[in-house]
């Protein structure tokens, strides 16, 4: 298959994964959809890298992969605290920061 | 050949992705993203990324996921029904929900437009083309030792820092979710056994764990004993 039909598959995957971000309410579905997101983007690299023929894509997802294993373990991390505190578990309750 | 296996994998993927969005359990989204992530790493190894394709077989698929799983059965599927039972309750619903769903719904499809209008309207020809030429080989493009050679001479401060990253984000975890003193309710034990000054709350023996309620009864003995 040609290059274009991945790129088409990614841009369906990050577009899923932004409406995701939007709609869902539960933080850890909204840190799931955000994985979408980087997927997205890891297979758009990964495409382009084959279409040149060199491993600079390749190694760019695999550090996407690294800062998606970060960001996985702090966001946990939070729920786990916001769950201890006995706050809602819903982004739209949770409003501490806003002052 | 090749043709079947992708529409089979791009099938896949984007399957795997609505249920993600879609479903209500959090629970079920995780499963989804682990049949989501294992189509993903199919059109990875289609792409020649064999090394990127086991890494994240095994790496996320398996490690990140499974902290997912751990992280959904800790907090529950309750947190999903907070805002359902909200609504439901008629009261405390944000202001035009299902109008911010459906906007919400609106940009993504115009997220969608716009990407596809970038990336498939683009003139550049190599986009319908099938990548550059790759022969098999032990070294070539794709293999282990080809990402490694990389990693480890060209792209080695990138390496470095995703190493820090990874120590920081560790350390970050650990503070972040650790149990503090203030937050939880006092411990039951109401008396100070001389293996508390030795070590550490929380640790120690399961022997001890278990004959816990034996050793306070006999330290409020002994405590009551001082005290008289």
């Amino acid at each position: 298959m040609s290059i274009a039909w991945y790129l088409a598959v990614s841009a369906i995957v990050f577009s899923l994964g932004a409406l995701g971000v939007m709609t869902r309410r539960n933080p850890l579905v909204v840190l799931l959809c955000l994985e979408l997101m980087l997927n997205g983007g890891n297979l758009a690299l990964i495409a382009f890298s084959r279409m040149w023929g060199n491993g600079d894509g390749q190694i760019l997802a695999i550090v996407v992969m690294t800062v998606a294993a970060c960001e996985v373990c702090i966001g946990l991390g939070m729920i786990v605290a916001i769950y201890r505190r006995h706050l809602p578990i819903d982004v739209d309750e949770l409003r501490e920061l806003q002052g | 050949m090749s043709a079947v296996l992708f529409f089979i994998a791009a099938i896949g993927v984007i399957a795997g992705a609505v249920g993600v969005v879609v479903l209500r359990n959090p629970f079920y989204s995780v499963l989804a993203l682990v049949c989501h992530l294992i189509f993903l790493a199919v059109l990875f190894l289609l792409l020649r990324a064999e090394f990127v394709a086991a890494v994240q077989v095994v790496v996320y698929a398996g490690a990140v996921m499974v902290l997912y799983v751990f992280v959904v059965a800790y907090v529950g599927g309750e947190g999903t029904t907070i805002g359902e039972r909200l609504r439901g309750a008629g009261n405390g619903a944000p202001p035009g929900g299902s109008a911010l769903r459906l906007g919400g719904a609106i940009l993504g499809g115009a997220l969608l437009v716009e990407l596809m209008i970038a990336l498939l309207g683009t003139g550049l020809e190599a986009t319908s083309g099938y990548g550059a030429g790759y022969v098999s080989g032990p070294r070539t493009y794709g293999t282990p030792a080809f990402i490694g050679k990389l990693l480890l001479t060209r792209f080695l401060l990138a390496f470095e820092l995703a190493s820090f990253l990874l120590l920081i984000a560790a350390v970050g975890g650990v503070v972040l979710a650790c149990r503090r003193g203030g937050l939880e309710e006092e411990d039951d034990r109401a008396t100070l056994t001389p293996l508390d000054l030795l070590r550490p709350r929380g640790t120690g023996t399961t022997a001890e764990g278990v004959g816990s309620s034996a050793l306070s009864a006999r330290g409020l003995e002994s405590g009551s004993r001082y005290g008289s």
